[in-house]
């Protein structure tokens, strides 16, 4: 197989990827990296990402790491297969890269600790989360998600009318912390909370997540 | 003018796209927000970023926020003018994009800190940085820099052969921290050190932020 995923189900950045691979209907294979064993710190895994982190990827001779290049890369290369995750116009697609990167810069620190601390240290150690920063964290969601109240009540998606690359983006976690508590900050806006049914009902997400609980 | 940059010195992502824009030649109105009387968080701003922040970018009825995604729309825009940003070769891009990840989340967060303590404190109320804050991040910034070390070994810029939006994107964190104790660490790293000087020598470097002094 030409592409290869190095990831975990646990990683929400190999799941950002394995969810564009879903969108575009492209075969891949998912070598497993085993997270307990500190495999990604070993020195096969520091070759192909020299941070030791997941996912690192391959296509053919490509060898690329660092999630969202990834996606960029599976949207552009694989444009005219399956789901259009950029769009053509060159102005709309300049504002789904906007929200790309309120998702990695504005989103993704946020969230990451709250998924850390509700999902991670469960799965991971059988532990709790720490009280006070899952209360921080979550005052802080509450106002990025003020803002993507706001900018979802002017149009159905983070970039403009079609489904992209900046909502994908964001399916992992919010997929995780709808499972949560967490869940009462996502449905406590009325616009935030349809966007994320509509994302987490996709066939996409569905087939690389299975069928949402809540 | 179409092309308006709202921003302000000592802002790293107003840097950003001013070098963006030198690389390419293009004529823009810089429209200064002054961060010291809280103007980036007043309702003409947050109309422009909902976050508060600087840039905030205009060129004619596209309004975009976000330093890297401004700079991604200048790069593709005007793809014919000035220096190419952005490979034509969607690979040698997607290798690209590798390192303008990086540089988003492992630079940006090695040097974000030693940034406020050793510029911007000091800019602004005249503070010396914190010893124990500055000598920890320090220690962060150079396991980072070793991994650059090893890639700018195996190629003359991050990207690869040509110079791109991923190296263009670490100029003005580079810039700033060269002027301060944080030189020594890029010195020690003789490929980090070549390429530094490479970059900040550049036309579009020396026009933006004047001849390096060191």
């Amino acid at each position: 197989m030409t592409i290869k995923v190095y990831g975990s189900m646990f990683s929400t950045a190999t799941l950002r990827v394995l969810l564009c691979l879903a969108e575009k209907d492209i075969d891949f294979e998912l070598i497993t990296v085993d997270l307990a064993s500190q495999e990604h710190k070993k020195p096969h895994m520091l070759a192909r990402n020299p941070f030791g982190q997941l996912p690192a990827f391959e296509d053919g001779d490509l060898k690329l790491f660092e999630s969202r290049a990834i996606a960029r890369y599976i949207s552009r290369t694989y444009a005219g297969k399956g789901t259009d995750l950029i769009n053509p116009d060159p102005k709309k697609a300049a504002l789904e890269d906007v929200w790309l990167e309120v998702e990695a810069h504005k989103f993704d620190p946020v969230v990451g600790k709250l998924v850390w601390e509700l999902c991670m240290k469960r799965f991971l150690f059988g532990q709790n989360g720490d009280e006070d920063i899952v209360n921080e964290e979550e005052k802080k969601l509450g106002s990025v998600l003020d803002v993507y109240e706001a900018r979802l009540s002017e149009s159905k998606y983070l970039g403009g009318d079609s489904f992209s690359l900046a909502d994908l983006s964001h399916a992992p976690m919010t997929n995780f912390l709808m499972g949560t508590e967490m869940k009462r900050v996502f449905n406590a806006r009325p616009h935030v909370s349809a966007w994320v049914a509509d994302m987490l009902a996709r066939p996409a997400c569905v087939k690389v997540f299975g069928v949402s609980a809540y | 003018m179409a092309i308006k940059v709202y921003g302000s010195d000592f802002s790293i992502g107003t840097y950003r796209v001013l070098l963006c824009l030198a690389e390419k030649d293009i004529d823009f109105e810089l429209v200064t927000v002054h961060l010291a009387s809280g103007e980036h968080k007043k309702p003409h701003i947050l109309a422009r970023n909902p976050f508060g922040q600087i840039p905030a970018f205009e060129d004619g009825d596209i309004k975009l926020f976000e330093s890297r995604a401004i700079a991604q729309y200048i790069s593709r825009t005007y793809a014919d003018k000035g220096t190419c940003l952005i490979n034509m070769d969607p690979k040698k891009a997607a290798l690209e994009a590798v390192w303008i990840e990086v540089e988003a989340h492992h630079f940006n967060r090695a040097t974000t800190a030693l940034m406020w303590e050793l510029c911007m404190k000091q800019f602004l109320f005249g503070q010396n940085g914190d010893e124990d804050i500055v000598n920890a991040e320090e220690k962060k910034l150079v396991s980072v820099l070793d991994v650059y070390e090893a890639r700018l070994s195996e190629s003359k810029y991050l990207g690869g052969d040509s110079f791109s939006l991923a190296d263009l994107s670490h100029a003005p964190m580079i810039k700033h921290l060269m002027g301060t104790e944080m030189k020594r660490v890029f010195d020690a790293q003789p490929h980090v050190s070549a390429w530094v000087a490479d970059i900040l020598s550049r036309p579009a470097c020396v026009k933006v932020f004047g001849v390096p002094v060191y």
